[in-house]
């Protein structure tokens, strides 16, 4: 398998009150084309910043990121980004929303209207294409952000904890129906959560981030597939996994307070 | 496949039961309701234009006050003054003011919309502008009427300027907000889809400032109308304002009060204006609050 984001020595450091805070630091990953890869770790470490660094949307502090060997210097037309806001126009429908991308690329009106409507139905949202986002529940905003970003067949997907303000229900149902349509496509995938048990149901390989900026766990996830989002937390491999993951979570939280505690 | 039952969940079912005795006593309530509010506005006009009519000359002073029947003489003799009909005193007067408002509007919200976007898209030129803008802004217009006198006479065109120049502020400083308060994140879907700076103009920035912008014309739109009045009352020899202040002048409260009587008509054709603007966009965003930047 061939690699289709290649992360190297990469930081970033925003400047707040007149101080420098490290976001990233150095860190190293590399993302094989068709696989999952889940990025894990605590609120505040910088995932959502490697995100939009992939995603073109924010220049690296220093090193680069690849896609497919050429350096990403803004958004690129084969990547699909799923952030953790609804970024749905308000004034559009569900339809005219998900038709936008087709519409920026110039695809012509009927067959955007025909795409629109088979990615509608994909996500389960038929029967509400004329409705505005602010008439639609949270979970049925998600389905349409997602149908957004398929419409154009994206070959890479990027989310960033797409099903983080969802109730544990709902979140499951959009994990399997995740599971379900990336079996399907097969896109490479890099998935951002705070939530390990996320990671493991979903991921080919688990990244964990800790709170410096920097990896601190990367592990393959060997749970054979298809998986179902519910009942796969019970087999001992998944709770190993977790527990492995969530030590090392812990103890890269400890050295960051024993270095708080020396400074 | 499984997963679409799944959905089914989530979806609003609501349970209809058809025409209930609740519903209909809902119903009936609410009938009762129109017809009493109703009732008491007829019952309160009647009311108060009798007791006008018959108090006048005796508790009420005519000469300050009129009667309702001297206004309406006055209305018909003003309407029936022309040959042609349409060259009547009432008729004439209305049309200068109607024209000083609309035009007054035109280029009041044309200029406000131009500079709004304009500064909305170049923060830099914004902030170099935005004491002055405020201090101009700060200025009652009334008071720039005599300038506007001395450079365009009381002719028309002077209402005009002084109509748009209320009407510029109102428009300017709510499609500058609504530029300004486009989701950062919006655009940067758009971004994301791949969008160049057009799109980004022409489907964020655009569709939703128009909210703002129609706030800003809702309360420019009577504004217009007061700005056009107030001109004609401090130097003019046409209008409704005129027509107010030359009655004031000869003593004739039955003119004032026919004069105002046509002000409310035209102040109420434009609200029925501004209703059917607000009815029309107010689709998409009836569950989303409305920023209202008013000012006086």
């Amino acid at each position: 398998m061939s690699t289709v984001i290649h992360i190297e020595q990469l930081s970033k450091s925003f400047v707040r009150n007149d101080r420098e805070i490290a976001v990233l630091q150095n860190v190293n990953l590399d993302i094989e084309s068709g696989s999952f890869v889940v990025l894990a770790g605590p609120s505040g470490c910088g995932k959502t910043t490697l995100l939009n660094i992939v995603a073109g949307l924010l220049p690296p502090g220093s090193g680069t990121v690849y896609y497919k060997g050429a350096p990403i210097s803004g958004p690129r037309l084969e990547v699909g980004y799923l952030t953790q806001k609804d970024t749905l126009m308000p004034w559009r429908t569900v339809e005219r929303n998900v038709e936008m991308p087709l519409e920026i690329r110039g695809v012509p009106a009927t067959e955007r209207r025909r795409r629109a409507a088979e990615f509608i139905r994909l996500v389960g949202l038929q029967g509400f294409e004329k409705l505005y986002p602010h008439e639609l529940s949270g979970g049925m905003l998600r389905r349409a952000s997602l149908a957004r970003m398929l419409v154009t067949l994206p070959e890479t997907l990027l989310m960033d904890e797409p099903f983080g303000a969802l109730d544990a229900q709902l979140r499951l149902e959009l994990q399997n129906e995740l599971l379900s349509l990336w079996s399907r496509q097969r896109s490479s995938v890099l998935f951002v959560t705070h939530d390990l048990e996320e990671a493991i149901i979903l991921g080919d390989r688990v990244v964990v981030l800790g709170t410096g900026g920097h990896i601190i766990a990367d592990e393959l996830v060997t749970l054979p597939r298809p998986r179902d989002a519910f009942h796969i937390r019970f087999r001992p491999d998944f709770t190993n996994l977790h527990r492995r993951l969530w030590d090392a979570l812990m103890e890269s939280r400890l050295q960051v307070q024993r270095q708080e505690v020396k400074l | 496949m499984s997963l679409v039952n799944q959905f089914r969940s989530e979806q609003p079912r609501p349970v209809l039961v058809g025409p209930s005795t609740l519903v209909r006593q809902a119903q009936q309530r609410k009938q009762r309701q129109q017809w009493l509010i109703y009732g008491s506005r007829l019952l309160l006009v009647v009311g108060v234009l009798l007791f006008w009519q018959l108090a006048s000359g005796t508790i009420l002073d005519s000469s300050f006050l009129s009667n309702p029947l001297a206004i309406v003489r006055q209305t018909i003799a003003w309407l029936s003054d022309g040959d042609p009909w349409y060259e009547s005193t009432l008729i004439i007067n209305t049309a200068v003011t109607l024209e000083e408002t609309l035009l007054g509007l035109f280029f009041g919200v044309a200029s406000g919309l131009l500079l709004g976007f304009l500064f909305g898209l170049q923060p830099t030129l914004e902030r170099i502008f935005n004491p002055f803008i405020i201090a101009l802004n700060s200025i009652p217009k009334i008071a720039l009427a005599p300038l506007f006198i001395l450079w365009l006479g009381i002719e028309i065109p002077m209402k005009v300027v002084l109509a748009a120049v209320t009407v510029f502020f109102l428009i300017f400083l709510n499609t500058l907000n609504g530029v300004r308060n486009v989701d950062q994140h919006l655009v940067d879907a758009v971004r994301l889809m791949g969008g160049r700076r057009r799109d980004v103009v022409f489907k964020v920035i655009l569709p939703s400032a128009t909210g703002s912008v129609l706030t800003g014309l809702h309360v420019a739109i009577p504004y217009a109308l007061i700005g056009a009045i107030v001109a004609e009352q401090i130097g003019a020899n046409r209008g409704i304002g005129y027509l107010i202040q030359s009655s004031g002048e000869s003593f004739n409260a039955a003119g004032i009060f026919a004069a105002l009587l046509v002000l409310t008509l035209i102040a109420g054709l434009l609200n029925a204006v501004v209703n059917l603007i607000d009815h029309k966009t107010s689709h998409w965003k009836a569950g989303l609050k409305l920023s209202s930047a008013d000012q006086s």
